[in-house]
């Protein structure tokens, strides 16, 4: 799968890339289990703005990850056990798809119901998300806020003002002043 | 056979859950580990649509000629992790730019040695 030549990739721009198609195709599994508007935000955001992110940092970074000899033994051994306890874990979880799983026989069917009497809007998760709780996805917008407020934060120091002598591999270019200029129209989009 | 059908969703997501698990902790470049924490989310994000997935169901927006709705509340909330998971990323990029600036590297093991900065120094100067 594209997840585990993300993995493998040493080439940095590649797996910016990789990165997108996963994001897209993860965007169709979301239409597929009937969450439009989770697979548009998946395309936009996932595809879109994680990929400007990524190729923003590549400028300035180095592009080539360093390779590292071999296969982490220690870490794939750690994931197999793990992954093994989480296998076993899911026989316990509910038939996918079955109308009486529990997710769909406790307070779903009251919002399905209820949100176009109440709200007026015939998408269910607007009127969830605008309505019911939007207190919550206030919150959510100061988190955005505050995460670009942090980049902006730790982007602004210009490079002149470092003291020590080690000079960045690549001089930094004007998609530097880019970054948090982008960050900062996040909120808007939401 | 239906019992593999029906778990096979979840397997999936314990696999992406796992490639990005491998992923943050086994690479040594900070891109690519961040890029393993987003795999692990999306995992996550995946589970939740399916929980609320209902076989024929569709998706819920009120029309005419519809009667079985997947349930909507778990596309909310995975809404709103999509946008703060961008936000997070965003900061660890940032994280990494100014490592990069400070340090000359973004790799885990080459942080602490010294050589290594000072030989990358050299380097650029010797090119300028």
């Amino acid at each position: 799968m594209v997840a585990v030549a993300i993995v493998r990739v040493r080439d940095l721009f590649a797996a910016g890339m990789l990165f997108a198609i996963y994001s897209l195709l993860s965007a169709a599994l979301f239409t597929v289990l009937d969450a439009g508007d989770v697979a548009l935000t998946e395309a936009a955001v996932g595809a879109g703005i994680s990929t400007i992110l990524v190729l923003a940092v590549l400028a300035l970074a180095r592009r080539y990850e360093h390779p590292t000899g071999g296969h982490n033994l220690v870490a794939l051994f750690v994931v197999i056990i793990t992954g093994a306890v989480l296998v076993y874990a899911t026989l316990d979880l509910p038939e996918f798809g079955h109308p009486d799983n529990p997710a769909q026989v406790h307070v779903g069917p009251h919002y399905i119901e209820q949100s176009y009497p109440d709200m007026g809007v015939p998408n269910m998760v607007a009127a969830v998300l605008a309505s019911y709780r939007s207190i919550d996805t206030m919150g959510e917008a100061f988190v955005i806020f505050a995460a670009g407020l942090a980049v902006f934060a730790l982007l602004s120091v210009p490079p002149r003002r470092r003291q020590s002598g080690i000079v960045p591999r690549r001089p930094l270019s004007d998609s530097r002043e880019d970054e948090p200029a982008d960050e900062k129209e996040k909120p808007d989009h939401e | 056979m239906s019992t593999i059908l029906s778990f096979f969703n979840y397997w999936v997501v314990v696999a992406l859950m796992m490639i990005g698990f491998y992923c943050v902790i086994a690479r040594g470049n900070m891109v690519k580990k961040i890029m393993g924490l987003n795999l692990f989310q999306t995992s996550v994000f995946i589970l939740f649509v399916t929980s609320g997935k209902v076989s024929g169901g569709s998706t819920p927006i009120l029309r005419e000629g519809v009667e079985i709705y997947s349930n909507p509340l778990p596309h909310v909330i995975v809404l709103t992790a999509i946008v703060v998971g961008v936000a997070i990323t965003s900061v660890g990029l940032a994280l990494a730019v100014r490592i990069q600036e400070a340090y000359g590297t973004i790799e885990d093991d080459h942080l602490g040695d010294d050589d290594d900065d000072e030989r990358l120094a050299l380097e650029d100067r010797q090119r300028r």
